[in-house]
C-alpha cells in the first residue's frame, strides 16, 4: 500500500473538458473573492466575526450562504441534465457520456436534499428559532459552531469529488449491490458516504442543540402551546431529525463495512440482503422530506398571518396537524418500494396510510385559506412564495396519493412521473417556503429589506418554469419513461422533453433574478434600510430586536402572555419601554475549535476514501484532541458591561421613539 | 411600568450557570436517545439476518454462554460501582469518587478484554465477520458495544485526571453526571444484547 493510498495524479479528470472548465471557472471566482477579501482587508472579519463566530444569527446567514452556493451547483447539474435529455433523442449520445451523466444525477439529488435544503432550513431555524422564543442564544453555541462546520466539511468533500476521482454513480439513494464494491469500486460511493456521514453528525447535533434550546430556555412565561408556529414546526422537524438520522447513520457505516472489510450485510453472496439498506434508508429518507416541509409550513404560517395582519387560524390545530404528520411520516417507508414484493397486507397498510398524511395537511391548507378569509392579504414577494405553494404543493400532494396506491405504484414506480411528483413537493413545498422565509426574515437578518420588482420576477420565473419543467414529466411518467436515462429513442417522448428543457431555463432566469436582486438591494441598503426592526408589523419576538438584532438578542427577556407575543406587546403599550436599568448579560466567546474539530473530521473522511489510513488516523486524533483541549479551556465566556447595553438598546428605542410601528 | 421592569430584573437573574448545567444533562440525554436508535438499527438488522449463515456456523455452535455471563456480571457491577462514584462526588469525596472510578474502569477495561478475547478467538478458528451475514451482523452489533465501552474508558480516563486535578466543581459533577448516563445506558443495551444475541441464539 502505497504512502497516499490509492490517490494519485490520474485522479484528476484531465479528459473531461466539462469539469476542466467547470474547475477553472471555480478556481478564477475563488481567487476573485479571495482578492476581493484581501483588498478590502476583510480577512479577519471573516475569521473573528464569522467562521468561529457562535452567534446563532450569524452561523445561520453562513448555512444559507452555503445553501445558496451549493443550489447553483445542484441547478447547474440539473439544467445539463434537462439539456442533455433534450438533444439525446432518437438515439443521439449527447453531449454528456453515460458514466459522467450517473455522476451528474446522483450528485444533483445528494446537493439538493442534503447540502442546499437542509442547510437552507437550518439556516432560517437558527437566525429566527432563539429569538421566536425569546432566548439570548442556543442551548450550545459551540456546538452550535460545530454543527455548521461538519456540514460545511460535508459540503467540502463532495466538491472535492468533482475535481478528485468521481462521485457515486448510484442515484442518491446509493443502493446497494449497485453501490457495493463490486460495482462500485471507485471512490465515489466513498465520497458519497463521508460527505453524509458529516453532515449527518451535524445536523443530528443541531436537532439536539435545538430542542434543549426549545423545551428549556424559552422566555418566562411562554408556554408549550404558546411557542410560534415556525418554532412549532421546527420542533416537530427535529424531533424527526433525532428519531431519524441515527438510522442513515447505521445504514451508511454498514455500507462502509461491506466495502472496506468484505462484511455481507448487503452483498449477493454469504446471506447479505440488499433491500435490508432500502427498507434503513427509507426509514431515514421519509421522515427526510418531512424534516424538510415541516419548517416550510411554519414559514407559510407565518408569512400568512403577517400579511393579512390576522391571528393564524387555527393555531392548535396547525401543531396537533404538524405533530400527525410528523409521526405518520415516520411509518410510511414501504411506499417507497412497493414492488420490493411484500404481501398485499403489508403493502395495503403502507398505501393507506401514506394516504392518512394527505388530511392533517389538508387541515393547514384550510388554515391558511381561513386566515386570508377577510383579511387584507397584501401581495408582497414571501406572500407570492405562499400562494404559488397552495397551487403547486397541492397538485403534488395529489399525485402523491395516487402514488401510494399500490396498483397504480407498479406502473409508475421509478418513472418520471416520480420524479415529477417529489420535484412538486420538494420544490413547490420546501423550497418555495424558504424562499419565503428568506424574503420574510432577509430585513430581520441583514438590517435591509430586499428589492421587491426583482423578487417579484424571480417568483413568476420559478412558478411558470417550475411548472414547465415538471408537469411535462408527469405525461412521460404515463408514456413509460423512466428515471435516470442517458438518451431515449421514442419520438412520442421528444416534444416533452423540450418543453422540460425550456422549463429549466425558465427557473434559470429566476434564479438570476435572485442573484440580481441581491446586488440590487445591496446597493441600494440605505434606501431599504429597515430602522424600525419591525418592518412587516410582525407578530412575533424576533420582530421586537433591532434589524439585525443586538448580538444579545434581548436586554431584557421578555415576558410572554400571548402567542403572537409582540402584538400582545404592542398592543398593551409594552413595547419600546425604556427599562429602568440594564444588567450585565453572560454570553458565549467565539471559538475557533469547532472549525478546526471539523477540519480534523473532514480530513479523516477524505483519508478514508483514498485508504491514507494514516492520515484518517491523524484527523481523527486532531479532531477529538481540539474537543478535548476545548472542554479544559477556560476562557469561554464573558459578561457584556451595561453601559455597552445601555448604549445599543438606546439607539434601537430611539429609531421607534415615534411609538408603536405600523 | 416598575412592577414589568422588576419582574424583567428577576427573570434574568434566573440565567446562571446552574441552568446551564441543567441543560447539558438534558442535551446529553437526548443525544442517548439518538443512540439508542443507532443500536435499534443495529439490533433490527441482527434479527433480520441471524439466520443467514451460509451454511456456516449459527450462534449455537460458538457462543460460551458461561463466558458472556462473566463478561456481562463485570459490566454489571460496573454500573453499580459507577453508582458507588456518584454517591461519592455529590457528597464531594473526592476520594471515593476517584477509588470507585478506578473500580470501574478495571471493570470495564475487562470487560472490552474478554469481548476482545471472544472475537479474536472466533476469528482464528475461522469465524470472522466475513464469513457470513450472521456473523457480519453479530461482529457488527457486539462490536458496536465495545466501541462504546471504550470511548467511555477514554472519557473516564479524562474524567479521572480532571477529579484528581480540578476537584468536583459544579461543571465537574455535570460531566461525570452525563458519563454515568452513557456508562448506565450502555448496560441497559448489553441487557438487550446479551438476551436477544447470547441466550436466544444459543437456545
Amino acid at each position: 500500500m502505497s504512502f497516499l493510498g490509492k490517490l494519485s495524479i490520474d485522479a484528476i479528470p484531465y479528459h473531461e473538458p466539462i469539469i476542466m472548465v467547470t474547475l477553472a471557472v471555480i478556481a478564477v471566482v475563488g481567487l476573485v473573492i479571495a482578492g476581493l477579501i484581501t483588498k478590502y482587508k476583510q480577512w479577519g472579519t471573516l475569521w473573528f466575526d464569522w467562521i468561529t463566530s457562535v452567534d446563532h444569527k450569524r452561523l445561520g446567514v453562513m448555512y444559507i450562504v452555503l445553501a445558496l452556493v451549493m443550489l447553483l451547483r445542484g441547478f447547474a447539474d440539473a439544467i445539463m441534465m434537462r439539456t442533455q435529455l433534450a438533444v439525446a433523442t432518437n438515439g443521439a449520445a449527447g453531449y454528456l457520456p453515460p458514466e459522467h451523466y450517473d455522476q451528474i444525477f446522483t450528485a444533483h439529488g445528494v446537493i439538493m436534499i442534503i447540502f442546499m435544503a437542509m442547510p437552507f432550513m437550518i439556516g432560517l431555524m437558527n437566525i429566527i428559532l432563539p429569538l421566536q422564543v425569546g432566548a439570548r442564544d442556543v442551548a450550545f453555541p459551540f456546538l452550535n459552531n460545530l454543527s455548521f462546520w461538519l456540514t460545511a466539511g460535508g459540503a467540502i468533500l463532495i466538491n472535492v469529488s468533482l475535481g478528485l476521482g468521481e462521485f457515486a454513480k448510484t442515484g442518491w439513494v446509493a443502493y446497494p449491490p449497485l453501490a457495493g464494491l463490486e460495482l462500485s469500486p471507485g471512490v465515489g460511493v466513498d465520497y458519497y458516504i463521508w460527505a453524509l456521514q458529516l453532515s449527518g453528525l451535524g445536523t443530528l447535533l443541531t436537532a439536539v442543540n435545538f430542542l434543549v434550546t426549545v423545551f428549556k430556555m424559552r422566555a418566562p412565561g411562554m408556554k408549550l402551546m404558546q411557542m410560534p408556529i415556525f418554532t412549532w414546526t421546527c420542533t416537530w422537524a427535529n424531533i424527526l431529525i433525532a428519531a431519524s438520522f441515527p438510522i442513515l447513520t447505521a445504514v451508511l457505516a454498514m455500507l462502509t463495512l461491506d466495502r472496506y472489510m468484505d462484511f455481507h450485510f448487503f452483498t449477493k453472496e454469504a446471506g447479505g440482503n440488499s433491500m435490508m439498506y432500502i427498507n434503513l434508508f427509507w426509514a431515514w429518507g421519509h421522515p427526510e422530506v418531512y424534516i424538510l416541509v415541516l419548517p416550510a409550513f411554519g414559514i407559510f404560517s407565518e408569512v400568512i398571518s403577517t400579511f393579512t395582519a390576522k391571528r393564524l387560524f387555527g393555531y392548535k390545530s396547525m401543531v396537533y396537524a404538524s405533530g400527525a404528520i410528523a409521526i405518520l411520516g415516520f411509518i410510511v417507508w414501504l411506499h417507497h418500494f412497493f414492488t420490493m414484493g411484500s404481501s398485499a397486507n403489508v403493502n395495503a397498510f403502507f398505501g393507506i396510510m401514506t394516504m392518512v398524511i394527505a388530511i392533517p395537511t389538508g387541515v393547514k391548507l384550510f388554515n391558511w385559506l381561513f386566515t386570508i378569509y377577510r383579511g387584507r392579504l397584501v401581495l408582497s414577494v414571501p406572500v407570492l412564495w405562499t400562494l404559488g405553494f397552495m397551487v403547486t404543493f397541492t397538485i403534488g400532494g395529489m399525485t402523491g396519493v395516487l402514488l401510494a396506491i399500490p396498483g397504480a405504484d407498479y406502473v409508475l414506480h421509478n418513472s418520471l412521473f416520480l420524479i415529477a411528483h417529489f420535484h412538486n413537493t420538494i420544490i413547490g413545498g420546501a423550497v418555495f417556503g424558504y424562499l419565503a422565509g428568506f424574503a420574510f426574515w432577509f430585513p430581520k437578518a441583514m438590517g435591509f429589506k430586499l428589492d421587491e420588482k426583482t423578487g417579484k420576477a424571480a417568483f413568476w420565473c420559478w412558478q411558470i418554469g417550475f411548472l414547465l419543467a415538471f408537469l411535462p414529466l408527469y405525461v412521460l411518467g404515463f408514456l413509460g419513461m423512466t428515471r435516470r436515462l442517458n438518451h431515449t429513442d421514442n419520438p412520442d417522448w421528444n416534444v416533452w422533453l423540450y418543453i422540460a428543457a425550456v422549463g429549466a431555463f425558465v427557473i434559470a432566469i429566476g434564479i438570476f433574478f435572485q442573484l440580481l436582486q441581491l446586488f440590487i438591494s445591496f446597493k441600494n441598503r440605505q434606501q431599504l434600510k429597515d430602522s424600525s426592526g419591525d418592518p412587516w408589523n410582525g407578530h412575533t419576538l424576533e420582530w421586537s430586536t433591532a434589524s439585525p438584532p443586538q448580538y444579545y438578542n434581548f436586554a431584557h427577556i421578555p415576558h410572554v402572555k400571548d402567542i403572537d407575543a409582540w402584538t400582545d406587546m404592542k398592543e398593551s403599550g409594552e413595547s419600546y419601554q425604556t427599562p429602568q436599568k440594564y444588567a450585565p448579560i453572560h454570553m458565549p466567546k467565539n471559538t475557533s475549535a469547532g472549525v478546526f474539530m471539523s477540519m480534523g473530521f473532514t480530513i479523516m473522511g477524505f483519508a478514508l476514501i483514498w485508504h491514507i489510513w494514516w492520515l484518517a488516523i491523524l484527523g481523527f486524533v486532531a479532531g477529538v484532541g481540539v474537543f478535548i483541549k476545548r472542554c479544559y479551556s477556560k476562557d469561554v465566556d464573558y459578561y457584556v458591561p451595561v453601559d455597552a447595553i445601555s448604549e445599543i438598546e438606546t439607539a434601537h428605542l430611539t429609531a421607534n421613539a415615534k411609538g408603536v410601528n405600523s | 411600568m416598575s412592577t414589568l421592569a422588576a419582574s424583567m430584573q428577576s427573570d434574568d437573574a434566573h440565567e446562571h450557570h446552574e441552568h446551564h448545567e441543567n441543560n447539558t444533562v438534558f442535551g446529553f440525554w437526548l443525544y442517548l436517545m439518538t443512540d439508542c436508535l443507532l443500536f435499534a438499527s443495529f439490533f433490527a438488522t441482527y434479527a433480520v439476518l441471524f439466520m443467514n449463515t451460509a451454511g456456516g456456523v449459527s450462534g449455537k455452535d460458538i457462543f460460551e454462554l458461561n463466558f458472556v455471563a462473566l463478561e456481562t456480571a463485570a459490566l454489571l457491577v460496573s454500573s453499580i460501582t459507577f453508582g458507588l462514584a456518584m454517591l461519592g462526588a455529590q457528597k464531594q469525596n473526592r476520594k471515593a469518587a476517584l477509588s470507585w472510578l478506578a473500580v470501574t474502569w478495571v471493570l470495564g477495561a475487562s470487560f472490552i478484554g474478554m469481548e476482545v478475547h471472544e472475537f479474536h478467538h472466533l476469528i482464528i478458528h475461522g469465524h470472522g465477520p466475513q464469513t457470513s451475514a450472521f456473523l457480519t451482523a453479530f461482529f457488527s452489533l457486539v462490536g458496536l458495544h465495545g466501541l462504546h465501552v471504550t470511548a467511555g474508558l477514554v472519557w473516564m480516563t479524562i474524567m479521572f485526571i480532571e477529579v484528581s486535578r480540578r476537584g468536583l466543581p459544579d461543571q465537574t459533577v455535570t460531566r461525570l453526571s452525563c458519563l454515568s448516563l452513557f456508562w448506565h445506558f450502555l448496560d441497559i443495551v448489553w441487557i438487550c444484547v446479551f438476551t436477544v444475541v447470547y441466550l436466544m441464539g444459543a437456545m
